[in-house]
């Protein structure tokens, strides 16, 4: 059984069901530049709920897809867009996996 | 200290050009990018890759790296040239994260600075860290202590960074997710001037399981039944990443016809399903009486035809 009666174990919360993010702290989470978030949010990359950026708010998933989205544009030199097709893509070859996982298909 | 062939590494000749070279590493980096590549040790073919690029793709850089390897053909050592400053500049990873280049590369080409994109040093409170742990599908069932070593950039006081390392326990959560970030609060960046720490968000890898596979909170395993239990019915014993349980096997069930059992994927406040994929095992038949058992069961059925459909 486990308690956390030690401090010295830590707890995390897991940021896709718990977390929601503002811009800036979305930002330093990826350590990304505001203006390239607020890029990925032009793209349709990000579809944050509120209207002015500063009320923007970001659901738990948009870590991964921001520093995904961001690596994929630095490390392979795409442009924003290139790297949002190709996010949307990586999506629709996991909904792929995933039919064939429950197919039974190896 | 291992020497190591960046040329190689490109899949490029020692007389390829700058054109050459970026050519090949564009190729290689887009097949081994961790974020799309599904090739085993893709994140360490790209870092391979990517710096084999860093060292070559700079013509002072390139002219240096040719020299120690000219000198290591000849069999003496490769330590840098005297006087060789190590004082370059590198741009950071972008996510908190030093570099990571090898001892070789380091040695000759010194190590990153603390410039790195994203970090400003006018601001004192700590950044953000990422890690990955790698956890079995029975952590994710029960939840798990597990203690993980992390890497953690520091800066020194000429302002360049070097590698920590750090030890840390955690709780792995029960129900947690292939993909999922788990969030420690504090356990970042140290902050300066009194400022707050950084969080540390640690990605759940799921280690391949041999019996069970896994969809999101739901998990699927194959369950092999003999003919006649799949024409019958029965009840068998089927396994689960929680202990066994007994499952009935409904008369008349094809093969891949999935079971469900409610609420025995992975646990959570909405818990997964676990499906048994039921498989027809036919028994061998490789001695007289099997045979005759097959013989017989074809005369039980005279007119059965399987490829009825097909025919035109």
């Amino acid at each position: 059984m486990m308690t956390n009666s030690d401090s010295r174990v830590a707890d995390g919360i897991v940021v896709e069901e718990q977390i929601e993010f503002a811009l800036a702290d979305l930002c330093r989470a990826c350590a990304a530049d505001r203006e390239q978030v607020v890029a990925l949010v032009r793209e349709g990359v990000l579809e944050p709920v509120g209207r002015a950026p500063e009320e923007w708010r970001f659901s738990g998933p948009s870590l991964k897809r921001t520093r995904t989205a961001l690596r994929l544009a630095q490390d392979l030199e795409l442009s924003l867009a290139g790297a949002a097709l190709v996010l949307d893509l990586l999506d629709e070859l996991e909904t792929l996996r995933s039919r064939l996982l429950r197919a039974g298909v190896r | 200290m291992e020497f190591k062939d960046y040329y190689a590494t490109l899949g490029v000749e020692r007389t390829a050009t700058q054109d050459e070279i970026k050519r090949a590493y564009r190729k290689l980096a887009r097949k081994y990018h961790p974020d799309v590549s599904k090739e085993p040790n893709a994140e360490a073919r790209f870092k391979e890759v990517a710096e084999a690029h860093k060292a070559l793709s700079d013509p002072e850089r390139r002219a240096a790296y040719d020299d120690v390897s000219r000198r290591h053909e000849r069999g003496q050592t490769f330590e840098p040239p005297p006087g060789w400053d190590s004082g370059y500049e590198f741009s950071g990873s972008g996510d908190g994260a030093a570099p990571d280049f090898s001892d070789f590369f380091e040695s000759l080409f010194g190590r990153a600075r603390a410039g790195a994109r994203g970090q400003d040093s006018r601001h004192a409170a700590g950044g953000d860290h990422h890690a990955k742990v790698a956890i079995d599908l029975a952590d994710s069932y029960r939840g798990a202590r597990r203690t993980i070593s992390l890497r953690v950039p520091v800066v020194d006081e000429q302002g360049r960074l070097g590698l920590q390392e750090r030890e840390l326990e955690i709780n792995i959560p029960k129900g947690v997710r292939e993909g999922q970030h788990l969030r420690l609060a504090g356990q970042g960046a140290p902050g300066r001037n009194g400022q707050p720490s950084g969080d540390l968000y640690l990605e759940i890898m799921l280690r391949p399981d041999p019996h069970f596979r896994v969809d999101g909170r739901d998990v699927y395993v194959d369950l092999p039944i003999a003919p006649w239990e799949a024409a019958l019915g029965a009840t068998v014993t089927a396994r689960t990443p929680d202990g066994s349980v007994q499952l009935t096997i409904p008369s008349g069930s094809p093969p891949g016809r999935k079971l469900r059992l409610k609420g025995k994927g992975l646990p959570g406040t909405e818990p997964g399903d676990l499906y048994a994929v039921l498989g027809i095992a036919l028994p061998p038949s490789n001695t007289p009486a099997a045979k005759d058992a097959y013989a017989a069961m074809a005369r039980a059925f005279p007119s059965y035809d399987p490829r009825s459909k097909l025919e035109a």
